[in-house]
C-alpha cells in the first residue's frame, strides 16, 4: 500500500554523535500518527529532516511523500508539498496581535497591499474553531496564557492549508481542559483528512488520541504497531529496553551524614504567578552520596536546583538546612559562599564567558582564592587552573586558548573544573553529559565518582535513564514539580521501566 | 607536540605570545603609519616635538574620558552622558575658583566627588532599576548639560587660579622628567625579570633571555625617546602626566584585579557570570562611578587649559570617547577591550586631526576621514575576528 509519508534508512549525523540509524517510518493518510521515545532518541531530528530543516543531502536516506522523493532544501519547500510543523518551543510573535501571527507569512494581499478587512475576518472564524474563548482578532498574543500562544501556534499552520501536520509535544505547556480542546481539533482534523504526525513521551495521550505509534530509541526505529495491538507497558518496553551499552564505573562509596536538607520546598512560576513550578520537595543528600533527578522535560528539575542555587528568579517556600544549620540563598554568590555548586544544562548560557579563555573561565569562580592584598596572583592561578585542567584532562591546546574553540566536552570539563575550585560540598550536575561524545561521557562519570569518594554530596539531573541508574545511589523522579518516586538504586539497579513509570504518571 | 613544535619560529618565539593583545600591536602600528603619512604630507612639520606635544595635549581630553569609557563597553554598556558630565564639571571648576574662591585643592576634589555622584545616579538607575544605559545616560546626555547651563547662567568663567593654569598649561622641569623617565625604565627592567624570574620558580615555561631583553631595551628606548622628544620642547605636560597616572591605575584595575576580572566577565556572558558568584549591580554602579570620576578629571584639566568654564565645553565628547575605545579594540557587545587600547585610538584620532589641520584641510574633511578610520577600524576587527573562529 502506499504510505502518505514515508521515510526510508534515514542517518544522520552530528560531530561525535549519529543522531538517526537507518530510521525508517511509515504514516498512513489520515491517521494521527504517535513518535514517541525518550529524551534524546531523535525524535526530534527526524521532524527536522521530514521538514526540511536539515536540508536534503546533510543526511542519507530517502522521504518518500505519496511514493515520490522529496529533496527539501529548506522549510519553505515542505510547506509548499503542505507539510506543517508545530515546534516544540513556541514561536509566536507576542507583541503583534493574533490576526498577525496567524497569517504570519501568509498575509492575504491585494496588490501588495494587505487585505486588514479579510485577514481579520478569517481570523474570527479560527478563533472560533480552535474555541478560543475570549480572544478577539486584535488581541495582543502576548496577554495569552501559553496554552492559548500553543493554539494559535496550531492555527497559523492550518492557515497554510496543511496535509500533513506535525505537532512536537504540543501539550507540554498546556492545561488539561486547553489539552481537551486541542484532541478534538485534532480529531475533526482527522475527520477531514488531514495526516497528523503528534510526537509525545507522555503515554495516555497516545492511547487516547492516536491511531499508530513508532517508537524510536538512540536514534533507531524499534517498533511500529496499531495502537489496538499494543499496551502501555510494550510501549515503555520497547523505548528504554536496549541493553544499556554505555558502561558506567563501579560506584563503591561509603555515604555519610546528611549535608543538605530541603523541606516543603516550593517555587514559583515567575511567569505565571498561580502556577508552581515545584511544589512540596522534600528530600535530603548525605555526604558521598549521588543522588539522581530524573524526570521527564519540564518536570521541574532545573527549576528546583536552580531556585535552590539562588538563581531562578520564582518565588520560594520552604526551608533549606546545610549541615544541620538553616541558610538563605537569595544569590548564586551565598550558594558559592555556603559551599554549594551548580553545573548548569546550558552551558553555552550560563556556563561559560566566550570572549574569556580557558583559565579565565577555569579561575573565575575562585578568583578570591588567588587574591594578594589588591591583586591577583597571576601564577598561583596559573597553577592551579593546570592543575585542574590536567586532573580533568581538558584537551586544549593551551590555557590562554579561548573557550569557544574547544570541544563540548572539553567546554564542559572547563565549566566543571570551574565549579570543583570553588571546593563545594553540594554539586549540583544539570544534566552534565548533554551534547557531549561517550569518551567524555565516561571521563565525567568517573569523575563523579571520584568526587563522591572524596565525600562531596552529589545531585545530578539527567534525562537518560541508563545514565541515571548507572551513576546514582539514589533516584528521586519528579513529575509535574512534585516528588513521583524514590528508589533506591545501591544495592540492586532500578529498573528504567518503573523509573518511566513513575515519571510518566503511570503506575 | 609535533604541532606544538612547527609554531616555535623566529627567537624560540611562540604564536601564543603574539595572540594576546594583538589588536593593541596592530593599532600602534596604524598609529606609526599615520604618522609616517602625515609626516610626508607636511614636509616635516608633524614630527616635530613642538607639534607632537601639541597632539599629545590635544589628545589628553579624550583618552581621559576613553580609559573611563572603556572600562563601561568591557561592561558591554555604554555612557553617552560623558561629554555633559565634563561641562558640568568644568563648569563647577570654574564656579568653585573664581565666583566662590575656594583654594584649588578643594575646587578639585569637590568636583571629583560630585562627578562620582553623577556616575552613582547612572549607575543606580542601570544596575538597580533595570533601565538600559543607552537611556539613562541620553537622559544625562541632555539633562547635565541643562544642569550647567542651569548654574553658570550660561556665561563662560575666567580666568581660573595660577594652580589651574599649571595644571592645564604647565611643563614639567626637564630634570624632573628625565628622572621620572629613568625611574621608569629602571621599573620596568625590575618588573620583567621579577616576572620572569616567578614564572620560573612556578615552574612555567618563559620566553628566552634574549628575546626578555629585546622586549625591554625596546620598550626602554620608547620611554627614553617619548621624554627626550617632549624635553626638546618644554619637558611632559602636566596634562599628560595626569592621563599617564590614570591609565597606570585602570590598567593595573582591569588587568591585576578580581575586579577588573569581573568586569570582562560581566560583559562577555552577564548570565555565566552572575551564577559564577560575581555581584552584578554592584560592579555595575561601581564602573558608572568611576567614569563619573574620570568625566570629572576630564573636565577640570579641560577648564584648565582653556584657562576658562564654557557652557560648550565637551559637547560630543562622548562619542570621541567611544570611538576611540572602539578604534582601539574594545568591542560595544562587551567583554572585550583595554585602556591601552582606548588611548591609543584617542591618540589615533588626535592624530588626524593635527594632521589635517597642518596640511591646511578643511574642518569637514577631519570630520569625513574620522568617520571613515571609525569604520574601517571596526571593519578590521570583525574581518580578522571571523577568521579567526
Amino acid at each position: 500500500m502506499e504510505y502518505i509519508l514515508e521515510t526510508k534508512d534515514i542517518i544522520k549525523d552530528f560531530p561525535g554523535v549519529r543522531a538517526l540509524d537507518h530510521v525508517s517510518f511509515q504514516v498512513e493518510e489520515g491517521e494521527i500518527h504517535s513518535l514517541c521515545g525518550e529524551n534524546g532518541a531523535g525524535k526530534s531530528t527526524l521532524i527536522k529532516v521530514l521538514s526540511g530543516v536539515h536540508p536534503y543531502k546533510s543526511y542519507e536516506g530517502q522521504v518518500l511523500l505519496k511514493g515520490t522523493e522529496q529533496k527539501f532544501s529548506n522549510i519553505n519547500e515542505a510547506e509548499e508539498q503542505r507539510i506543517a510543523v508545530i515546534h516544540q518551543e513556541l514561536t509566536v510573535f507576542e507583541d503583534l496581535n493574533v490576526t498577525e501571527n496567524i497569517f504570519m507569512g501568509n498575509e492575504i494581499e491585494t496588490n501588495g497591499i494587505i487585505d486588514w478587512d479579510l485577514m481579520y475576518k478569517k481570523a474570527e472564524k479560527w478563533i472560533n474553531k480552535l474555541k478560543l474563548e475570549n480572544v478577539n482578532p486584535r488581541t495582543k498574543v502576548k496577554s495569552l496564557g501559553m496554552g492559548k500562544q500553543q493554539l494559535i501556534e496550531i492555527a497559523k499552520a492550518l492557515v497554510k492549508d496543511a496535509e500533513i501536520l506535525i505537532l512536537d509535544e504540543p501539550t507540554d505547556s498546556l492545561t488539561d481542559s486547553e489539552t481537551e480542546i486541542l484532541f478534538d481539533i485534532l480529531n475533526d482534523l482527522r475527520d477531514e483528512g488531514v495526516t497528523c504526525i503528534y510526537i509525545t513521551h507522555k503515554l495516555d495521550e497516545v492511547f487516547e488520541l492516536c491511531d499508530s505509534v513508532t517508537v524510536l530509541r538512540d536514534g533507531e526505529s524499534v517498533g511500529s504497531d496499531k495502537v489496538n495491538n499494543l499496551e502501555k507497558r510494550d510501549i515503555v518496553q520497547m523505548m528504554v529496553g536496549r541493553e544499556i551499552n554505555q558502561r558506567f564505573p563501579e560506584r563503591k562509596t561509603d555515604i555519610g551524614e546528611t549535608v543538605l536538607e530541603v523541606k516543603d520546598y516550593s517555587v514559583v512560576d515567575p511567569e505565571n504567578p498561580d502556577q508552581f513550578v515545584v511544589k512540596d520537595v522534600n528530600f535530603e543528600l548525605k555526604a558521598g552520596e549521588v543522588l539522581g533527578f530524573s524526570g521527564l522535560v519540564g518536570a521541574g528539575r532545573t527549576e528546583l536546583v536552580n531556585s535552590i542555587f539562588g538563581a531562578f528568579p520564582g518565588e520560594k517556600s520552604g526551608e533549606i538546612y546545610l549541615e544541620g544549620n538553616k541558610i538563605e540563598i537569595t544569590s548564586p554568590k551565598d550558594a558559592i559562599n555556603q559551599g554549594i555548586a551548580l553545573v548548569s544544562e546550558d552551558r553555552k548560557r550560563f556556563g561559560l564567558i566566550p570572549t574569556m579563555d580557558v583559565k579565565e573561565n577555569t579561575s573565575l569562580a575562585a578568583l578570591q582564592d588567588f587574591k594578594e592584598s589588591l591583586s591577583l596572583n597571576h601564577n598561583q592561578e596559573i597553577s592551579k587552573v593546570r592543575d585542574y585542567i590536567d586532573k580533568l584532562n581538558v584537551k586544549t591546546p593551551s590555557i590562554r586558548e579561548k573557550v569557544s574553540k574547544l570541544s563540548g566536552g572539553n567546554q564542559q570539563k572547563v565549566v566543571l573544573s570551574k565549579n570543583l575550585m570553588t571546593q563545594p560540598e553540594v554539586l549540583i550536575l544539570d544534566e552534565p553529559t548533554r551534547g557531549i561524545d561517550v569518551g567524555a561521557k565516561y571521563e565525567i562519570y568517573k569523575l563523579i565518582q571520584e568526587l563522591s569518594k572524596q565525600g562531596v554530596a552529589i545531585i545530578m539531573i539527567s534525562s537518560e535513564l541508563p545514565e541515571v541508574i548507572g551513576v546514582s545511589d539514589r533516584i528521586l523522579v519528579l513529575s509535574q514539580g512534585e516528588i513521583a518516586g524514590e528508589f533506591d538504586n545501591s544495592e540492586t539497579r532500578v529498573s528504567q521501566e518503573k523509573i518511566m513509570m513513575a515519571a510518566t504518571g503511570g503506575n | 607536540m609535533k604541532e606544538a613544535k612547527k609554531e616555535e619560529g623566529f627567537l624560540g618565539l611562540k604564536k601564543s605570545n603574539f595572540n594576546f593583545d594583538i589588536k593593541t600591536y596592530m593599532m600602534v602600528i596604524a598609529l606609526v603609519g599615520i604618522w609616517v603619512v602625515f609626516t610626508f604630507l607636511t614636509k616635516g612639520t608633524f614630527l616635530t616635538s613642538r607639534n607632537l606635544s601639541n597632539l599629545f595635549r590635544q589628545s589628553v581630553i579624550t583618552s581621559v574620558l576613553a580609559v573611563g569609557m572603556v572600562l563601561v563597553i568591557i561592561l558591554g554598556e555604554v555612557d553617552l552622558s560623558v561629554g555633559s558630565v565634563l561641562g558640568l564639571c568644568g563648569g563647577i571648576v570654574g564656579i568653585l575658583d573664581v565666583w566662590v574662591g575656594l583654594n584649588p585643592f578643594l575646587t578639585i576634589v569637590s568636583t571629583l566627588v560630585i562627578g562620582m555622584l553623577i556616575g552613582l545616579w547612572n549607575g543606580w538607575w542601570i544596575a538597580y532599576r533595570g533601565v538600559p544605559s543607552l537611556i539613562v545616560t541620553l537622559g544625562g546626555l541632555l539633562g547635565f548639560r541643562g544642569v550647567l547651563l542651569g548654574v553658570t547662567g550660561g556665561t563662560t568663567i575666567s580666568p581660573l587660579s595660577k594652580a589651574f593654569n599649571y595644571l592645564g598649561s604647565g611643563y614639567l622641569p626637564e630634570m624632573v622628567s628625565n628622572v621620572l623617565g629613568l625611574g621608569l625604565i629602571a621599573y620596568i627592567i625590575y618588573y620583567r625579570l621579577h616576572k620572569r624570574k616567578k614564572k620560573k620558580e612556578h615552574g612555567f615555561e618563559v620566553s628566552s633571555l634574549t628575546l626578555e631583553i629585546i622586549k625591554i631595551v625596546l620598550t626602554s628606548l620608547l620611554v627614553a625617546m617619548f621624554v627626550m622628544i617632549l624635553n626638546s620642547y618644554q619637558g611632559i605636560p602636566v596634562l599628560v602626566i595626569v592621563l599617564l597616572v590614570a591609565m597606570a591605575i585602570f590598567t593595573y584595575i582591569t588587568k591585576n584585579t578580581v575586579f577588573g576580572r569581573h568586569i570582562y566577565a560581566i560583559g562577555g556572558n552577564e548570565e555565566a557570570a552572575e551564577l559564577s558568584g560575581i555581584e552584578l549591580k554592584k560592579s555595575k554602579l561601581i564602573i558608572f562611578m568611576l567614569n563619573g570620576l574620570m568625566a570629572a578629571i576630564a573636565g577640570i584639566l579641560l577648564s584648565s587649559r582653556l584657562n576658562a568654564a564654557s557652557v560648550s565645553a565637551g559637547d560630543g565628547a562622548e562619542l570621541d570617547a567611544i570611538a576611540a575605545c572602539v578604534i582601539g579594540g574594545a568591542s560595544l557587545a562587551g567583554g572585550i577591550g583595554n585602556v591601552l587600547g582606548a588611548v591609543v585610538g584617542a591618540v589615533v584620532m588626535a592624530s588626524l586631526d593635527n594632521g589635517m589641520s597642518l596640511m591646511g584641510a578643511p574642518m569637514y574633511w577631519q570630520q569625513i576621514v574620522k568617520g571613515l578610520v571609525l569604520v574601517l577600524a571596526v571593519w578590521f576587527d570583525v574581518a580578522t575576528r571571523n577568521k579567526g573562529e
